[in-house]
């Protein structure tokens, strides 16, 4: 396959980009969505706000580790088998490279008090960032009585009991399919030809 | 043996769904039951894992890898845990690029939406209902209320707040920042008070 420099240079950056990601993402999969956030849809603008979304939300009910789902998917959207081969080993490469080193001196590195410091301030930093991707996706989001009915159960739900995640994935595409079921009989009474929107 | 390390990794990054730490108690099964590591060294590695970046499952196959084989061993699980979610990711993005306008694509994603906003709202208020108050602090009171909660993280978290939207910063800006916090207030603090 011959690529174009232009070609060339996007999948370097897509490397970098998950490279950066995977090497800064504390605290598994939801602390990696604003980074995504902020290098591929603002930085870049490689993928659109709207559509970001969809990708968290296919990646998160896949089977797989979230970060490397996600990864893959936006790899791909951006850049196609390539992106997402790129994509991914960037994000893989800073937990392998660390991990193996940290594996050497497992003992070593468990006494560091330093970096137990450096870490619980971390963990609230973290926080701050989480917190900054709702605000950011909360105000992109419709809003419609069923959606806010949906976002408010799913808070709870996954705040308050030990269900699963993937029941309340599955829950939202269920209640998302009968909803569409039941406008396009509307729409189908009302005005049989016209157009889906 | 190696066979084996591939094999059962491959099924974990298979049978992860939701990820994150629900996947802790298949690995545990898993990982344990070979003999590969006690169960003792994997609570110790999850600590670890939480003060490291990269995906939990990554770094765990990872570590066990390098326990178990050294570098080719590492290689082997971790290819082994990214395997299942690029293959059928890679399978998804393609078909789902022709089926993004599908009117049953759409309307199952107008319900995942909310769903994803919820579920993330809701890691913000685990992190700071286990970060910021005290843990295994019986609260009955609204003074053990008090009494338990962490000032200094929540302090570092107002701080982080402050500059990460005032200044918007760039997120990793923002990691860096409550590091040298981190660090600052739990280690240099501490020794002149």
């Amino acid at each position: 396959m011959k690529l174009t420099r232009h070609q060339k240079e996007k999948l370097l950056t897509v490397f970098t980009t998950f490279f950066k990601i995977g090497l800064f993402t504390f605290g598994g999969g939801y602390a990696m969505i604003p980074l995504i956030e902020y290098e591929i849809v603002e930085r870049h603008h490689w993928i659109e706000s709207k559509d970001i979304l969809d990708i968290f939300a296919i990646a998160e009910a896949t089977p797989g580790v979230i970060a490397v789902n996600t990864a893959t998917f936006v790899g791909y959207k951006v850049a196609g088998f390539w992106g997402s081969l790129l994509a991914t080993l960037g994000v893989v490469i800073p937990s392998l490279t660390i991990i193996s080193l940290i594996a050497l001196f497992f003992q070593e590195f468990q006494s560091l008090e330093w970096v137990g410091y450096a870490f619980k301030g971390v963990r609230a930093g973290v926080v701050v960032l989480i917190l900054g991707a709702v605000v950011k996706m909360a105000q992109k989001g419709e809003y419609t009585p069923l959606t806010v009915l949906i976002l408010i159960l799913t808070f709870g739900l996954a705040s308050f009991t030990d269900i699963n995640i993937i029941y309340l994935l599955l829950g939202g595409a269920v209640t998302g399919l009968i909803y569409q079921l039941g406008l396009n009989r509307k729409t189908l009474n009302s005005k049989k030809n016209e157009e889906d929107k | 043996m190696y066979l084996d390390l591939f094999i059962t990794f491959f099924k974990i990054g298979l049978f992860t769904i939701g990820g994150g730490y629900a996947m802790i108690p298949l690995i545990q099964q898993e990982v344990v039951a070979h003999g590969w590591l006690t169960l003792l060294e994997l609570t110790d590695f999850i600590a670890v894992a939480e003060s490291t970046p990269g995906p939990f499952a990554v770094n765990i196959a990872t570590f066990v890898g390098m326990e178990m084989g050294g570098l080719p061993g590492a290689l082997l699980t971790t290819t082994a845990v990214v395997l299942p979610s690029f293959i059928i990711i890679l399978f998804i993005a393609k078909v789902f690029t022709n089926f993004q306008q599908n009117k049953w694509v759409q309307g199952t994603l107008y319900g995942m939406r909310p769903v994803v906003i919820g579920l993330i709202a809701a890691a913000v208020w685990l992190l700071m209902s286990t970060g910021f108050i005290g843990e295994g602090v019986e609260i009955h009171s609204v003074g053990d209320f008090f009494a338990a909660l962490q000032y200094l993280e929540i302090i570092i978290f107002v701080i982080g707040s402050f500059v990460y939207f005032r200044f918007k910063l760039h997120p990793i800006k923002l990691i860096l920042i409550s590091a040298a916090l981190g660090m600052l207030f739990f280690g240099v603090l501490p020794m002149f008070f």
